[in-house]
């Protein structure tokens, strides 16, 4: 049983990297960030935690940055936005290393235009108060019956199907895709070629170049769906950007909103779903919990999201005034990195982290960011999992892996399965 | 004991107070805080509201 992350089988050590990418490493080259044993993160980060608590690193692009390991120091770097900038300065200096496609300023501030991500307040209050109104409470209860429905419909497949399924390929994935399709006005029949797309995005084994280009093919599709939505507003959420702040977003910025949402909405839910029925199967106690008990599901996702931290790092802060972190200064202008698995891992945050408890579903877990950056798509991706988790072990109640080799998958900006055999009943 | 306070300037809407505790926090039709009574008990729910606060909005003036 392989335990440890694995590198993409058909990017051996004779391909040569084409650019600052990290094809044909091997696992300990993994950039530490990335790094995990399994479901937890690797001894090395945890070291880092109980250490100096922040370590300077060399990233996978090579700039210098400091890597952030307490619960209580990634909690103060995500809520200090005015000290943290997540202003685009990684990228700008990247776009001066070799190999990474030359770009004119003019061409990098539309590829950034609408990315939340890339912006502190007030230019990031303005975007966000956009978005918020629909990804409210309301608006989630709202959403709850069709995303019932599609995880129905998936299950009555695979059920036709038969054991055993790939729960990644057949649940996992486009469960989540069909609903942000539907929350945005994207036609899911162009799903095959958008989550191609994301997927290679995402992939930090792939070339740099690919990797680039598959971004300028997305950014590309999305125009022309923009395009769509302004001449004939739709029902979806790119429909209702056009029609109450079409005067006012240009079309740069909603074809960014848009691409962010998406690969966001589908990449993220969907490996949480992933490995979080491996790591349920793996406690067969609280599966049989979260299955028969309807109370246990709430607390059990925030479990399972601190355990899993799927997303590393997330963004890259810049440090826009000295300021002082596990007692290191740390200067103007350096580079700012969070291990949220780590974090997430700290005693600090609650007693014994190491262990996987779904009763206990602490709140203060920085899985999903904190600060003004705090994931938009957090509601929906709690209700898509609360929703998603017991429908799956109530249809298949003795779900189980059907096979021992685990395919994780590290080298990428989301931890997640490229696949998970999965096998019921007698089969 | 102490007073509660919410800025709707500063709330980013992530929902989390209405999660916590539903019996003293709301989200209006922008997604933004809103108070269900002026001056709710500040008890335990209450804090863990606060902290678990994304954006800052909410905090506790103690008396």
């Amino acid at each position: 049983m392989t335990e440890t992350a694995r590198t993409r089988p058909d990017q051996g050590m004779a391909e040569a990297p084409s650019g600052p990418g990290l094809e044909g490493r091997s696992v300990e080259e993994l950039p530490l960030h990335m790094r995990r044993s399994g479901f937890d993160p690797a001894p090395e980060l945890r070291a880092i935690r109980e250490g100096e608590g922040v370590r300077k690193i060399r990233t996978p692009f090579g700039l210098e940055a400091w890597m952030v390991t307490r619960w209580s120091d990634v909690r103060e770097v995500l809520g200090d936005a005015a000290t943290f900038s997540n202003e685009w300065q990684p990228q700008r200096r990247m776009a001066g290393l070799p190999g990474m496609p030359k770009r004119s300023p003019e061409e990098l501030a539309r590829m950034r235009a609408g990315n939340l991500l890339a912006f502190d307040p007030p230019a990031h209050t303005r975007l966000r108060r956009m978005l918020t109104p629909e990804f409210t409470g309301r608006r989630m209860a709202r959403l709850e019956p069709r995303v019932r429905e599609i995880v129905d419909q998936h299950l009555d497949a695979m059920e036709r199907a038969g054991s055993p399924a790939d729960l990644v390929a057949d649940f996992a994935l486009p469960v989540p895709s069909l609903v942000i399709c539907e929350l945005l006005g994207v036609p899911y029949e162009d799903r095959a070629e958008f989550q191609r797309r994301s997927a290679k995005l995402l992939d930090l084994s792939r070339p740099m170049d690919e990797r680039m280009r598959a971004g300028d093919e997305q950014r590309a599709y999305m125009a022309s769906l923009v395009a769509r939505e302004q001449a004939d507003p739709g029902e979806g959420l790119l429909g209702m950007l056009v029609r109450e702040h079409g005067e006012d977003l240009t079309t740069d910025e909603l074809v960014g909103i848009a691409n962010l949402l998406l690969i966001a909405g589908h990449e993220t839910t969907s490996n949480m779903l992933g490995l979080g029925t491996l790591a349920l199967m793996d406690h067969p106690d609280q599966l049989a919990l979260v299955r028969d008990d309807p109370d246990a599901i709430g607390p059990a996702v925030e479990e399972l999201l601190r355990w899993l931290s799927i997303v590393h790092s997330g963004t890259f802060k810049t440090t826009t005034r000295p300021a002082e972190i596990a007692g290191h200064a740390i200067a103007e202008g350096e580079l700012v990195m969070l291990s949220i698995p780590a974090a997430n891992r700290d005693p600090a945050l609650l007693e014994e982290p190491e262990r996987l408890d779904v009763r206990r579903g602490a709140l203060g877990h920085v899985a999903f960011g904190h600060g003004v950056h705090h994931c938009l798509g957090a509601p929906l991706a709690r209700m898509e999992m609360r929703i998603a988790f017991p429908a799956l072990l109530q249809r298949f109640p003795d779900l189980r892996p059907a096979s021992e080799d685990r395919r994780f998958r590290s080298f990428n900006v989301v931890y997640g399965m490229e696949s998970l055999p999965v096998a019921w009943g007698g089969a | 004991m102490g007073e509660l306070r919410a800025d709707r300037a500063v709330c980013i809407g992530a929902g989390m107070c209405v999660m916590t505790d539903d019996a003293v926090f709301d989200q209006d039709d922008d997604g933004i805080v809103v108070l269900l009574n002026e001056n709710p008990e500040v008890d335990e729910k209450v804090r863990s509201a606060v902290d678990a606060c994304p954006s800052g909005a909410l905090s506790i003036r103690e008396e």
